[in-house]
């Protein structure tokens, strides 16, 4: 008799309680910037595609779900030819940014993936690209490199020293 | 073979006293880093990578550091590889080199397979301290085949130990000073060595890479590899073939310490990209147009119904493929699709290697030879790889030298020291100067009949019941016997030839050398080089030459023509193919790439090459090997022997239908003919080995790179015919060696892999090197001396003999065709003694009009001062000369003249 009263009282007081489900989707729950959803290719600060297409992700990606082909434009600066993230295959582990020596490849705090048909579950390089340099701002891959490219000379690149010219003869 | 203990970190090991502590090391398996020192270079000190301690006695606890490739392995030695100093200096110096090192691996080309990578790891360094500028180099353009990105260096010497020590190259060096000592050329241009492609192998980091391979880049993990055989030399040195997203993407060596040991050419090493041309032949083709795979095996089946059958096989087919066409054929109908002239040299080659005493060597022989004789051959453009070999082989007497003094042949410098500009005994005796003359010991450039006048003489001098040669100049009759005595004198003497000359007489003045000095009791060694990478396969067959299909077209209603991988309009003259073609009703070619014979074909049907089917081509030395399918192509493209086979059941022919697969295949022809019994036993079959991943396994986009076709993957394409999976399957249990399709190791990525794969670094891979030789010399004395010697050569007025000169690029029919060597081909053009050009009023670099035959042509004058008085030279192989068969008599006129008499057109 006494539990029926108190349970009776229990759901009494939690009408006044605050509420705790979200209305989604009208309303947007709260994930937090490092949340490994929706995968992105940023740009470096300069608006330069940053994916050199070094292939570690790739080989970083347990269920392997990432294929890529690298080209070189003709400076020498190297980025992929086509860049394809399998979707329903990817399991957001997040070890493809983990890999990545660029900051090039992002997870992003976006879960709405859903489709009707898998097929379109399968992202190309403009379903991924995005214009910013996404959670890292700064950080541009080429300016740390020693390969030349263009606008960037040998020598150029942070703490680097001039090139060494081969026909001096001093000691 | 001694054997000598010693302590490693307290444990016994049994080990090879002749050896250095590194090489020993790495045999038993331990992981100790190093850089400068290379099984095939020796040991220089110079990287301070390879660092052990070693110990006085069992007392001592101190030790002391030294380098484990500057020290013998000998008795008793004590050493620590695990010491904590030693592995706090090992990663001291890991961390020097890395001081200056790009932040480039993400878009290095050696990532994923750098020694220099794998070295860091092992060492443990990870974070660079030095906080003052890197130093940076400019690089240097080196050609289309190598990259330079010379800020990766590490300075090690590798690079240029190889090139010009080993390889005998000029063009590559070391320049300026201390930190700064920058390894390339005096100036920009294209690498002369026929070996620079090794540097991308030989170097540990990323500053030489694969020019070809950069075009479609492909990591080492992300490539489907098989291991394959080169087809563009009848050497058959060891290849491994890499695939990514359904092309061919390089070539890397496969060691096999037989044949091509570490190193490949770079005809090898870049031809591959031949594969993909743009003149490659990918679904079938009826009378010109495209065709599907039905319409095709229809129209084949219908053509087989209507009448008689004849087969032109292939030099560069399988044997399977050959076999097949001969099947379908009938072995009377069968014909080799070499030149009656090759095809005679051929045979007499190999009957001299399987009647006479002398034995053919293999190229690991043909290295250890100590004194050789080269008759009539330009090895480095012909048989590369036999070329570098013998560059090594001319160090072996001198380095008695040092041996005498007790420094051990691994310790490079002091033996190089002490060796200085001797060099063993190498004589050369060739129509023109070629790039061995310069290690020779003396050299002879004279007309094909003189060449072998001089051999026979040699055979005289060694044996005087050879007979003798009649009206020999003195001069001859001195070198003759200078080189006698060398070969007289060496322990393993080697006699080189081969077919370039055409000239049946220099092939059998060797062979007389190589039975006299088996006679005289010396164990020669006689090399012949073959024309292409399966001619020895072919001549086993026995199938008669071109011209005997002619005769049968002619004789017997031959309703078709069936050819096999052959470009006819480069094995005979245009007239004599036409008449052939016209012959018959139905040509049918299988071919790779379009040619002429393709163009006049009814029917084309797209053939695998090496990349994309299996077989077994015999090389030189009588080796068969096995090469397998790299990739599982989209298109209709498949074997030869899978099409004929297709067709011959389709039209109820019984006789193929017993053979499914590879297996059956090699087993029928192994029962069939008795020079291939032991063709089943050239790699284990499939039934005897479980699963072989052809993907290593850290492959990596399986489930996304054909997601933009369907999402829903196919099950991987399965491989009827051998052990190896176009996956990551692999069955547990070693892979035999013949069916390795890449060397990789924990902790070993790079190519250096192959250290984990010997029986002992530098020794035959574990479980035997692959191959099984065919032929071996007869027990029984029945042999004779050839007594047909030609009379001496006489220029002839107003005719001059025109030979074939032979070049690595352009000389060889499908790597012409790589893109890469493609950009490296000569220009057409006339080789003249500078006399015999004035004769004619002809100048370097002007030109000149040549009559060949009927036809006339026009060709840039090329001045040879090598060249003999009354010759003159054409690229062998280069079109529109390449059906033309050298040698024979042209005539000469100056531009603007008109040939005189019958000559006029
Ligand atoms: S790891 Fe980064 S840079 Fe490398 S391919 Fe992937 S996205 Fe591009
Ligand atoms: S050479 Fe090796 S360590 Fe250096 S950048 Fe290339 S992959 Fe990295
Ligand atoms: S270029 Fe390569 S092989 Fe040559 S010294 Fe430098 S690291 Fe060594
Ligand atoms: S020597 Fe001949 S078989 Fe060897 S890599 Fe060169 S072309 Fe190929
Ligand atoms: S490998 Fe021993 S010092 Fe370089």
């Amino acid at each position: 008799m006494l539990s029926l009263v108190r349970s009776l009282w229990e759901v009494f007081r939690h009408t006044f309680a605050r509420r705790v489900t979200v209305q989604y989707p009208e309303q947007k729950a709260y994930l937090s910037p490092r949340y490994r959803g929706r995968i992105v290719l940023t740009r470096d600060p300069d608006g330069g595609e940053r994916c050199v297409a070094c292939n570690l992700c790739a080989v970083a990606c347990p269920v392997a779900c990432i294929s890529l082909q690298a080209t070189e434009d003709e400076h020498g600066r190297r980025y992929p030819e086509f860049f394809r993230i399998n979707f329903s295959r990817c399991i957001f582990c997040g070890y493809c940014e983990e890999a990545c020596p660029t900051y090039a490849i992002q997870l992003t705090p976006d879960c709405e993936m859903g489709e009707y048909k898998r097929q379109n579950l399968v992202y190309e390089k403009t379903d991924l690209m995005i214009d910013g340099p996404g959670k890292y701002p700064d950080y541009n891959f080429w300016r740390v490199a020693g390969v030349a490219i263009g606008g960037k000379d040998k020598g150029q690149a942070e703490n680097e020293l001039p090139p060494v010219d081969t026909h001096s003869l001093m000691p | 073979m001694t054997v000598a203990t010693i302590f490693i970190d307290n444990a016994p090991r049994e080990v090879n006293p002749k050896q250095n502590l590194l090489h020993v090391c790495l045999s038993l398996g331990y992981d100790l880093p190093y850089f400068c020192w290379h099984p095939a270079l020796g040991s220089v000190g110079a990287c301070r990578q390879c660092a052990v301690k070693q110990f006085r006695n069992e007392q001592d606890a101190t030790g002391k550091i030294v380098m484990a490739c500057m020290t013998p392995a000998a008795e008793g030695t004590r050493i620590s590889i695990a010491d904590p100093e030693v592995v706090a200096f090992r990663a001291g110096v890991i961390q020097g080199l890395m001081q200056n090192h790009p932040h480039d691996c993400p878009v290095c080309d050696e990532g994923g397979e750098c020694h220099l990578q794998d070295m860091t790891v092992m060492t443990g360094h990870r974070q660079r301290v030095y906080s003052f500028g890197k130093r940076t180099f400019r690089n240097q353009y080196l050609g289309p085949l190598v990259n330079h990105e010379m800020n990766r260096c590490i300075q090690c010497q590798r690079c240029v130990r190889f090139y010009r020590e080993y390889a005998g190259g000029h063009d590559l060096n070391a320049f300026h000073l201390r930190d700064s000592i920058f390894y390339g050329r005096h100036e920009d241009g294209v690498l002369e060595s026929e070996f620079s492609g090794n540097l991308v192998e030989i170097c540990p980091t990323g500053v030489f890479t694969d020019a070809t391979l950069k075009h479609h880049y492909s990591r080492k993990w992300d490539l489907q590899m098989a291991p394959s055989i080169c087809v563009h030399c009848g050497l058959g040195c060891n290849i491994t073939a890499g695939e990514r997203y359904g092309t061919l993407r390089r070539v890397v060596n496969r060691y096999n310490h037989e044949v091509n040991g570490y190193f490949l050419c770079d005809r090898g090493r870049f031809g591959y990209e031949f594969v993909e041309s743009s003149l490659r032949i990918r679904h079938p083709l009826v009378d010109g147009k495209p065709a599907t795979r039905s319409e095709a095996l229809e129209r084949f089946g219908a053509v087989l119904r209507k009448g008689a059958v004849i087969g032109v096989g292939s030099p560069r087919a399988s044997l399977e493929s050959n076999f097949a066409l001969r099947a379908l054929a009938g072995p009377d109908h069968f014909f080799a699709g070499v030149p009656d002239e090759e095809s005679r040299l051929i045979s007499a080659m190999v009957r001299i290697l399987r009647d006479g005493p002398a034995r053919s060597p293999s190229l690991d022989e043909v290295e250890h030879s100590d004194a050789v004789f080269v008759l009539g051959e330009d090895l480095t453009n012909v048989a590369p790889i036999m070329a570098l070999r013998l560059r090594q082989s001319v160090r072996q007497a001198p380095m008695r030298l040092a041996a005498g003094l007790h420094i051990p042949e691994w310790l490079d410098h002091a033996v190089r020291e002490t060796v200085q500009d001797a060099k063993g005994p190498l004589f050369i005796a060739s129509p023109y100067a070629t790039k061995l003359d310069d290690i020779a010991t003396a050299t002879y450039h004279a007309s094909p009949d003189d060449l072998a006048r001089l051999g026979f003489a040699i055979a005289h001098a060694i044996d005087a019941t050879a007979p003798e040669v009649i009206a020999l100049s003195p001069e001859l009759e001195t070198m003759a016997a200078k080189i006698a005595a060398a070969l007289r004198g060496a322990q393993h003497p080697l006699v080189v030839a081969g077919a370039s000359c055409r000239n049946r007489g220099v092939i059998e003045a060797a062979g007389q050398i190589a039975w006299a000095l088996c006679k005289v009791g010396s164990p020669a060694s006689l090399s012949f080089t073959m024309p292409e990478c399966n001619s020895f396969g072919l001549a086993l067959m026995e199938a008669p030459p071109l011209s005997e299909a002619l005769r049968t077209v002619r004789s017997e209603p031959v309703s078709t023509l069936i050819v096999l991988e052959n470009d006819l309009f480069r094995r005979a003259p245009a007239n004599e193919v036409t008449s052939l073609l016209r012959g018959v009703q139905h040509l049918i070619v299988l071919d790779h790439l379009g040619n002429p014979t393709t163009d006049a074909a009814e029917l084309v049907l797209p053939a695998g090459t090496f990349a994309e089917s299996d077989g077994t081509l015999v090389n030189n030395e009588g080796r068969a090997q096995r090469f397998f399918q790299v990739l599982n192509p989209s298109t209709d493209v498949q074997e030869s022997w899978r099409w004929l086979h297709e067709v011959s059941v389709a039209a109820g022919s019984k006789s193929m239908e017993r053979w499914e697969d590879l297996d059956d295949l090699t087993a029928t022809i192994a029962k069939e003919i008795a020079a291939f019994g032991a063709l089943p036993k050239v790699a284990p079959p499939r039934s005897a080995v479980g699963k072989i991943a052809r993907e290593p396994s850290r492959y990596s986009g399986r489930t996304a790179m054909l997601a933009n076709i369907s999402v829903h993957e196919p099950r991987p394409p399965q491989d009827p015919d051998s052990s190896l999976a176009f996956s990551m399957e692999s069955g547990p249990g070693p892979v035999p060696s013949s069916l390795i399709p890449f060397f990789w190791a924990p902790g070993w990525n790079s190519v250096q892999a192959v250290n984990k794969f010997q029986s002992e670094i530098g020794g035959a891979l574990r479980g035997g090197d692959p191959g099984v030789r065919l032929i071996e010399p007869s027990r029984e004395s029945v042999w004779q001396y050839f007594s047909a010697i030609p009379p001496a050569f006489k220029s002839r007025s107003g005719e001059w003999l025109l030979i074939p000169v032979f070049h690595i690029f352009g000389s060889e029919e499908l790597s012409r065709h790589a893109q890469g060597i493609s950009q490296l081909l000569p220009r057409p053009y006339l080789a003249l003694n500078p006399a015999e050009a004035s004769l004619v009023g002809a100048k370097a670099g002007g030109r000149i009009k040549i009559l060949i035959e009927d036809s006339q042509f026009e060709l840039e004058i090329m001045l040879r001062a090598d060249l003999p008085r009354g010759v003159a030279g054409l690229p062998a192989g280069l079109p529109p000369f390449d059906g033309i068969q050298l040698p024979l008599f042209c005539k000469l006129a100056s531009v603007g003249t008109e040939f005189s008499a019958r000559g006029v057109l």
